[in-house]
């Protein structure tokens, strides 16, 4: 198996408009909320980055313990959707330092933009580990569970130092952990992607497995 | 031979790889490779060994991660005085004949520094100098800063270097495939800033192969006056049939390696994927390479973290209105310590044009030193532009200096000795480009040739502390023609010659020749297109003057410095007056309004609502306007919000629209009448957590219903909410925390406001948080969301009254 980290970087990922104006809430889209997209889209176009950074993981599950060879993680969720693999990938993903830098400016003179900024940046990393699956599982021809990150379910944010020092995030993709286990640039994910050889897997909804049960969105996924 | 006459004179052999073959030799993913060398030193000394005998000159310490944020000072210690054991260990068994060097390798923390992440300046400059004091005791030939991808990091760690050792320093940063760094700079940028700094020898390592690296390496070399470093990966690394593959040869390596130093380049090695064979290959290929000469390039060059401005290009403009002088509504915002209004003004000046904001907080009543650092720091949050220190207090400048990311310019030092001998060393250190006023013990000379003859003094003396005349800007002091009206004369007569006779750049205050006269404006933009005309590179002007805009764009159309008169046309518009950009948003219901700047204020029309506001001043009374119109308004808007028949972007919008009309009536009442709100509302995001945005748009809700928001930003530790709680004896203190991770933060500072200030009221909120679990941690009150939150502060504001 390969041990070696591998990179990848697109040139661009087709948007989701849909998906931004429901992060802002929006059941209908107003005209001038389209605009504002608009232009907030055009400035910042060509700043974004998108990377990601990946590796291919033998697992072994005991016990709702997921042995991943290079560390161990005990989490019933993560257990229950890695369920019959015996590989994961393991990867993090980026869309770069200037969104945060867009956000911080507009936090201070115009805070309608910092909202939609917000959204637009998580539409892009959302859209972007999308599109890192379905490349994985095109290229490899391979079915792959939902992806999994750390924060869902039972799964500890603590997995994000092994996932960092396993991954070598900062070298590969400038990604950095602080010391409350936030990632920067903001706008990234980590997550446990389950090559499955039988079933598709599908079967979770996000929803159910979170805490946050006073969510507008719940169940809407 | 010492490392510093080996590299003026040699071309220098760096080592490959070590991480892949530590690797191959067992060391797995996630495992601290630094440990390795007391686990495994034979391991390490031989992969030296083997770089020393391939013809390496310099070997790197395996020491790449080695820093207190993950050893203890004691595994640290031992971490490094092995790592260095091991590296002499192999140059005494070598068999090369080479002059060998070690270096002790500085990797980067892995911790994004502030404002976007959570580690301090300070701090990692700490980090840095604990692992460099160690390396330097324990002896060492040279330091190497490496793989870097964020240059305010780098300067962390070269800072480190210069205040912990004497030892020379080579820095290496890794550019992406855009040629940038992951945080925005570019080759040219870096070769600024760390030269200024006094880097030995600057280049590229890692992400890329040789290929990739060349365009960074060009641009590195056209701009170096140093060595430049080149020491790339083994091309791209790619799996196949599951094996780790690096897609070029050792052979091809060399060949692509040898074309670079063909180009310039002094410094070279392998980074991730190259091996001894890499290496032997690349010392046999260049064996014959004749050195090239290391020419000096005289640019003068200021930088943020992204963006160069070159003073060679064309004159730059320096926006001056970040500076109390004169501005009673500026004066207010520095004692209020109200940060945002700095940023607003530097943000609104780049949007005008201009190149570099002056920065100038200086004000009797205030602790200058901390101001200017939060006004540096936080500028250089929100604006990519280069910014002008510009203050008398050395203690503030050397502050902000050392906080700056880039190579600001430094405003100023003039012909005094006891004044140059303060300033230079500042710049030597942190290095900038300095602006020098041609002023000395004697005041202002009367004469061009005097001013002369003081900026040779400076000249002269600025080469005594290693300065170079290129990093100064001579500014030959614009005085009223009201009062001597030779004055104008006389500073572009000096400007002129200090141009051409000393080939320095000159800079230039503006608008003090017309202090005295009736429509200053004129004056003024007649007076800058002489000093253009005479060779001025650079002035401190206001960009809201259509006069020097109009001069400046007419300027540079006219003095072929702007192809098809593009800079021209695309602001000529601005020329005439102020034009009224109204903002599209409409509300999406139809509603009777009680007044205009009520309907302006829902619709989110900003410019309007500050103009209605303007116009209501001159019959109203502010607080009428306050309450009838403006508050009304938020109401509106704020019940729509709670009913769900207004989106938050809207809500955002009106709040923005009458945070306009707000700071109409601040200005209004900058005099002083009106004593301002005690209703104090204390706000922060907790400790570790580094989210924002809702804080923010709880704060701007917060304002607009009259309190008095103090921001005291994110990532506060408990003791300073606490300690400014207790200051205002605030009656409100809101936290914000994201993460669950956070939270015990949250709970924390809870615990300490409810002992040390049991009169405050706290609110909070945030993503993880519910009103169960906020119960459960001690606040007060859940607010769901931003109206919330305000509604809950009138009610605690009310009772308490």
């Amino acid at each position: 198996m390969s041990r070696t980290v591998l990179t990848h970087t697109y040139k661009s990922i087709p948007i989701c408009e849909k998906e931004i104006f429901r992060y802002l809430g929006y059941k209908t889209v107003p005209d001038y909320a389209k605009s504002l997209l608009y232009e907030c889209l055009s400035e910042i176009e060509n700043h974004l980055s998108y990377k990601v950074c990946y590796l291919e993981l033998p697992i072994k599950i005991k016990d709702n313990v997921c042995d991943f060879e290079l560390f161990c993680v005990s989490s019933k969720d993560l257990a229950n959707n890695l369920k019959n693999c015996k590989k994961a990938v393991l990867f993090a993903a980026t869309i770069g330092m200037e969104i945060d830098r867009y956000i911080a400016k507009y936090g201070k003179i115009s805070p309608t933009k910092a909202l939609m900024f917000e959204a637009l940046g998580s539409e892009r990393i959302e859209s972007l580990c999308d599109k890192f699956c379905q490349d994985i599982k095109h290229n490899s021809g391979v079915n792959l569970k939902p992806r999994f990150s750390p924060g869902y379910g039972d799964l500890p944010l603590d997995i994000q130092q092994n996932i960092f020092s396993v991954l070598d995030c900062n070298r590969k993709i400038g990604l950095t952990l602080n010391g409350s286990l936030i990632m920067s640039p903001s706008k990234s994910v980590t997550a446990f992607t389950g090559i499955s050889e039988n079933d598709t897997g599908a079967d979770f909804s996000k929803c159910s497995l979170c805490n946050k049960t006073n969510c507008e969105f719940r169940g809407n996924v | 031979m010492n490392f510093s006459d080996f590299l003026r004179n040699n071309l220098v052999i760096l080592d490959g790889g070590l991480g892949t073959l530590l690797q191959a030799k067992g060391l797995k993913p996630g495992e601290f490779p630094e440990l390795w060398n007391i686990t495994n030193p034979q391991i390490v000394t031989s992969i030296h060994k083997d770089y020393f005998d391939a013809g390496s000159n310099v070997v790197c310490t395996n020491t790449f991660g080695a820093n207190s944020l993950k050893f203890s000072d004691e595994e640290l210690e031992k971490i490094i005085k092995s790592a260095i054991d091991n590296a002499n260990k192999a140059k005494n068994t070598s068999s090369s004949n080479k002059d060998k060097f070690i270096a002790l390798d500085i990797g980067p923390t892995g911790r994004l520094l502030k404002p976007f992440g959570d580690l301090d300046f300070e701090e990692a400059v700490n980090i840095f100098a604990k692992t460099i004091k160690i390396g330097a005791e324990y002896g060492v030939d040279l330091i190497i800063i490496e793989t870097m991808n964020d240059s305010y990091e780098t300067k962390a760690a070269l800072l480190a270097a210069k205040e912990n050792c004497n030892l020379p320093v080579i820095v290496s940063n890794a550019y992406g495939s855009d040629g940038k760094l992951m945080t925005g700079a570019s080759p040219a940028l870096m070769v600024a800033m760390l030269e200024g700094m006094g880097a030995d020898a600057i280049g590229a390592n890692c992400s890329l192969g040789p290929k990739q690296l060349k365009t960074v390496a060009e641009e590195l070399l056209e701009n170096a006056s140093v060595p430049v470093v080149i020491k790339p990966n083994a091309g791209l690394p790619k799996s196949i049939n599951n094996k780790t593959v690096y897609d070029i040869s050792a052979e091809e390596f060399a060949k692509e390696m040898l074309e670079i130093a063909d180009m310039g380049a002094r410094v070279l090695g392998g980074c991730c994927g190259t091996t001894p064979e890499f290496i032997s290959n690349l010392a046999k290929k260049t064996k014959n390479s004749v050195l090239s000469e290391i020419t000096k390039k005289d640019r003068t060059v200021v930088t943020s973290y992204t963006k160069t401005v070159d003073f060679n290009n064309i004159p730059v403009l320096i926006g001056e209105r970040i500076n109390p002088t004169g501005k009673k509504r500026f004066k207010k915002a520095l004692i209020e310590n109200d940060i945002d209004y700095i940023l607003s003004e530097g943000v609104a000046q780049q949007e005008k044009g201009v190149h570099i904001l002056d920065v100038n907080v200086g004000l009797p009543e205030i602790n200058e030193t901390d101001l200017l650092k939060s006004a540096v720091t936080e500028l250089q949050a929100v604006s990519d532009l280069p910014l002008q220190i510009d203050t008398s207090s050395i203690p503030a400048m050397e502050t902000a200096l050392r906080y700056y990311n880039g190579k600001p310019m430094i405003n100023s030092v003039n012909g005094k000795e006891e004044n140059m001998a303060q300033i230079f060393p500042l710049v030597k250190k942190y290095g900038g480009v300095v602006v020098a006023l041609t002023l000395d013990e004697n005041g202002i000379p009367d004469s061009a040739e005097q001013r002369v003859k003081i900026a040779e003094k400076i000249i002269n003396t600025a080469k005594k502390y290693g300065i170079d005349k290129k990093d100064i800007v001579f500014d030959t002091l614009a005085m009223t023609i009201s009062a001597e009206k030779t004055s104008a004369l006389t500073t572009i007569s000096a400007l002129a010659k200090i141009k051409n006779e000393l080939g320095c750049h000159t800079s230039l205050g503006i608008s003090n020749v017309s202090f005295g006269l009736p429509q200053r404006d004129a004056i003024n933009g007649t007076f800058f297109a002489l000093a253009l005309q005479s060779g001025l590179s650079a002035a401190i002007i206001n960009p809201y003057s259509a006069d020097i805009m109009k001069t400046y764009y007419s300027f540079k159309a006219l003095s072929a410095l702007d192809d098809n008169c593009k800079d021209y046309i695309e602001n000529a518009d601005s020329f005439i007056t102020a034009v009224q950009n109204q903002q599209t948003a409409v509300a999406n219901q139809p509603r009777e309004f009680s007044s205009e700047l009520q309907k302006a204020i829902i619709k989110g029309f900003k410019e309007k609502s500050a103009e209605l506001t303007k116009e209501l001043l001159k019959t109203s009374n502010p607080l009428d306007i306050v309450n009838g119109d403006i508050i009304s308004a938020l109401d509106v808007v704020g019940i729509g919000f709670e009913n769900k028949t207004v989106y938050l972007p809207q809500l955002l919008m009106s709040a923005e629209a009458a945070k306009c009309a707000f700071e109409e009536i601040k200005s209004f009442m900058a005099d002083g009448k009106t004593k301002p709100s005690d209703d104090y509302f204390v706000i922060a995001t907790v400790k570790g957590d580094i989210h924002d945005i809702g804080k923010n748009i709880v704060k701007l809700l917060l304002q607009n219903y009259g309190f008095n928001v103090v921001d005291l930003g994110k990532d506060v530790p408990p003791e300073i909410i606490v300690r400014k709680v207790a200051e205002l004896k605030a009656p409100l203190c809101g936290l914000s925390a994201l993460m669950t991770t956070t939270v015990p933060a949250m709970e924390k500072t809870l615990e300490l406001l409810k002992k040390e200030t049991p009169w405050c009221k706290t609110v909070v909120g945030g993503a993880v948080l519910t009103e169960e679990y906020a119960e459960k941690i001690g606040a007060d009150k859940y607010a769901k969301d931003a109206m919330e939150t305000v509604r809950y502060a009138k009610e605690i504001i009310k009772n308490n009254k």
